[in-house]
């Protein structure tokens, strides 16, 4: 018997083997698009995609996640090994290196007669990350941006009932609720390696952070250095702590427990703060546009999130272009809001209850209306993370700003001679 | 040379062609093309279009000697180097001596423990002592409370997150010196110390006289590897701090990654290597040289 049994074994498994060989191959006749995911997204959009297979089926869709920390070493890899996928997720401010690189598929006549894409249906903030020199090169998909988060009944009890809008009214309310805290506790928290917050408060005061077409460091100009006095001022005079956000511990039980009272940060904090406090604290804390120096109209902020691009080594563009487009279709902007908490980059989207509705990301439609991008230049992530390593000489090893400023200007120039000399080889304005 | 003697030379080449082939294909050449991308300004732009490349000589050295974060890696490296080194070395030879010594029981058990966190993942021991680090809540400072130290932010504060890692990288490291020195014990004779107990030699005066020049030569060699092993310090501080605060735990070897593979900037990665390569090649030289002479 057990001699009889093993022929349908063996026929099972070829059968088997068969039905998965068939399963890596293209439907027949149709394509088979590679999307690459970062993260979260990389397990949302592959709920997504049953409904866009069926919409199309002569496409089907292989998606594949990559985690945040390794997906711009992959996707540079990738690009390198002549591997990339055909439509992909690229946080914003890496848009710029990879048209550097050539890799994506310049999207102006595709937009241009799409039914589904219309450019006046974006943060005009947003959507121009994507743009270089006069080109568009991805759509964004979701939004981010930073802003204040806040205990309600501490700065109510410090006499402010309203959220801060200029820096002068922001400083006064810290001031009166250290007043109220003690020495133990802070006004706010702006981790000091983080790159954002200073920043932003440079932006705000209207400097460009890097001048002459980003040839050079604008960190020692009058606009950045007065940014960074601000900036500094909040450490020197104890309303901020000196400490990263690795430092702190646990910030959610920190904010609860009051040790600090604002945080400057993003909108995935939204769910965060819903999961991770208890369900008495939800009424005691809310979300606020980032105050500017001269009141609200100047309290901008950054324009990230992730855009959907597609590579030029696509052979299967049109198709790709399908998904990008099915993908940028507000229901599907809502749906990958529902799923993840990522807000959505259509305009149209935040008009569904689920987001109008809400409080606490009211205050992030707000903040959107009011972002730029950061520099547009492939050397920006290694600029940034140099603004806040010689921030930190200044929070915490009390260097003077004006030396910590020109040597920040000297490192940024420095980082910048490769793209002055690219420049100036060919020729451009 | 004879015929059959040429013959056999052939065959030996033949032999010896398969291991020439793959050492020249895998270690030569990177080593000589990494050589000559550190005279190049090779990075992001040079992957897009390879005639943005420049030949810029030394130039990526020179730079580096201009940027402030290499001196602060090349300072942080020596460091290590010269605190855990050392330190590694004394904790194996004591633990050694110890699990070695005749009253001990269980000896084998002790092997193996001291053992085992050699072969841990750094992943999850780094995630354990993280814990232990807290400043609120670890074990290490509520141990310090006790006897009314105050608390300590290991990993938070620049002066003390290199002792941090230090003190981990030798926990982790020294059970295998352990096990050389062990071997090294066990090849010692037992007839020298029964003769130095007749002449009246004391513990200490054994350990001196007999143990450490016996071990002489187990000594380059533990000496030499963990200076090598200490010079390369990555994982610790990519996986506890990312080299801060302050740049305070940045490596040369992380400080090298993050130019070469986060920043793209190989060029200037692969000077760095060479930089590194040249500082271990030099002190393992006065290593060897010192030890000659001691003996």
């Amino acid at each position: 018997m057990a001699h009889g049994s093993v022929p349908v074994k063996s026929r099972e498994v070829a059968a088997v083997f068969i039905a998965a060989l068939a399963g890596c191959r293209p439907v027949a006749g149709g394509v088979t698009l590679d999307f690459w995911g970062l993260g979260r997204e990389g397990e949302v959009v592959a709920e997504l995609m049953p409904a866009f297979e069926r919409e199309n089926p002569g496409i089907r869709v292989r998606v594949q996640q990559i985690p945040w920390t390794a997906a711009h070493e992959k996707l540079l890899t990738a690009y390198v090994g002549n591997a990339t996928p055909d439509v992909a997720q690229l946080g914003n401010t890496w848009v710029p290196e990879f048209v550097a690189l050539d890799g994506l598929v310049r999207l102006d006549s595709l937009v241009a007669a799409s039914a589904t894409v219309h450019p006046a249906d974006y943060f005009s903030g947003i959507w121009s990350t994507n743009v270089l020199d006069g080109g568009v090169y991805g759509v964004p998909w979701y939004v981010d941006t930073r802003l204040l988060f806040y205990r309600k009944d501490l700065l109510a009890r410090a006499g402010f009932p309203n959220p801060p809008t200029s820096w002068r009214e922001w400083l006064a309310a810290m001031r009166a609720m250290k007043a109220q805290a003690g020495p133990d506790r802070y006004p706010i928290f702006i981790p000091t390696n983080e790159w954002p917050p200073p920043t932003i408060l440079g932006l705000q005061a209207g400097s460009p952070i890097l001048r002459d077409g980003a040839r050079y460091g604008a960190f020692t100009e009058p606009p950045f250095r007065g940014a960074f006095d601000f900036y500094l001022s909040l450490y020197r005079t104890g309303l901020a702590p000196r400490l990263g956000i690795n430092e702190i511990g646990n910030i959610y039980q920190e904010f609860a427990r009051g040790t600090v009272a604002m945080w400057i940060t993003g909108p995935w904090n939204v769910g965060e703060f819903r999961r991770r406090l208890p369900a008495d604290f939800q009424d005691k804390w809310g979300t606020a546009p980032m105050p500017g120096p001269d009141g609200a109209a100047s309290g901008i902020s950054l324009a990230g999130g992730s855009s959907l691009v597609v590579f030029r080594a696509s052979r299967h563009q049109a198709a790709a272009w399908k998904l990008v487009e099915f993908l940028s279709r507000p229901e599907q902007q809502l749906r990958v809001y529902r799923l993840s908490g990522d807000l959505p980059a259509r305009l149209e989207a935040w008009r569904d209850p689920a987001l109008a509705a809400d409080q606490a990301t009211r205050a992030f439609w707000e903040q959107l209306q009011r972002v730029v991008p950061t520099p547009q230049v492939p050397e920006w992530e290694l600029i940034a993370t140099r603004i806040f390593d010689y921030g930190e000489q200044a929070i915490r090893g009390g260097a003077p700003a004006d030396t910590v400023l020109a040597r920040l200007d000297a490192e940024v120039n420095r980082i910048l001679e490769r793209r002055r000399w690219l420049l100036a080889r060919r020729g451009r304005p | 040379m004879t015929t059959v003697e040429r013959g056999t030379a052939r065959a030996a080449w033949w032999f010896l062609a398969p291991a020439l082939a793959v050492i020249g294909v895998f270690f030569f050449l990177p080593v000589v093309a990494s050589l000559a991308l550190s005279f190049t300004d090779f990075d992001i732009y040079a992957i897009a279009d390879s005639h943005n490349a420049r030949f810029v000589g030394l130039a990526n050295y020179g730079q580096l000697a201009a940027t402030p974060l290499f001196w602060t890696a090349l300072k942080n490296t020596l460091y290590f180097a010269f605190v855990g080194a050392p330190l590694s070395v004394l904790v194996a030879l004591g633990a050694a001596l110890l699990v070695n010594a005749k009253l001990v029981r269980f000896k084998g058990f002790f092997r193996t423990a001291y053992f085992a966190p050699f072969v841990t993942t750094l992943v999850a021991v780094a995630i354990v002592w993280r814990y232990l680090y807290h400043p609120r809540y670890g074990l290490l400072n509520a141990a310090l409370g006790a006897v009314g130290i105050g608390p300590v932010d290991w990993l938070g504060d620049p002066r003390w997150a290199m002792p941090a890692i230090i003190l981990l990288a030798v926990w982790r490291n020294f059970g295998y010196n352990m096990l050389i020195f062990v071997a090294g014990l066990q090849r010692i004779p037992a007839q020298l110390y029964e003769a130095a107990e007749l002449d009246g030699a004391g513990a200490w005066a054994r350990f001196r006289y007999i143990t450490l020049p016996q071990l002489a030569p187990t000594f380059v060699f533990v000496g030499v590897i963990t200076a090598i092993g200490y010079f390369q310090l990555f994982a610790e501080p990519y996986v506890m701090t990312g080299g801060g605060p302050l740049k305070s735990t940045l490596s040369m070897v992380l400080f090298m990654y993050e130019e070469g593979f986060r920043w793209w900037r190989l060029g200037s990665a692969a000077a760095i290597a060479f930089v590194l390569f040249f500082i271990i090649l030099g002190f393992t030289l006065v290593q060897l040289r010192l030890q000659r002479e001691a003996r």
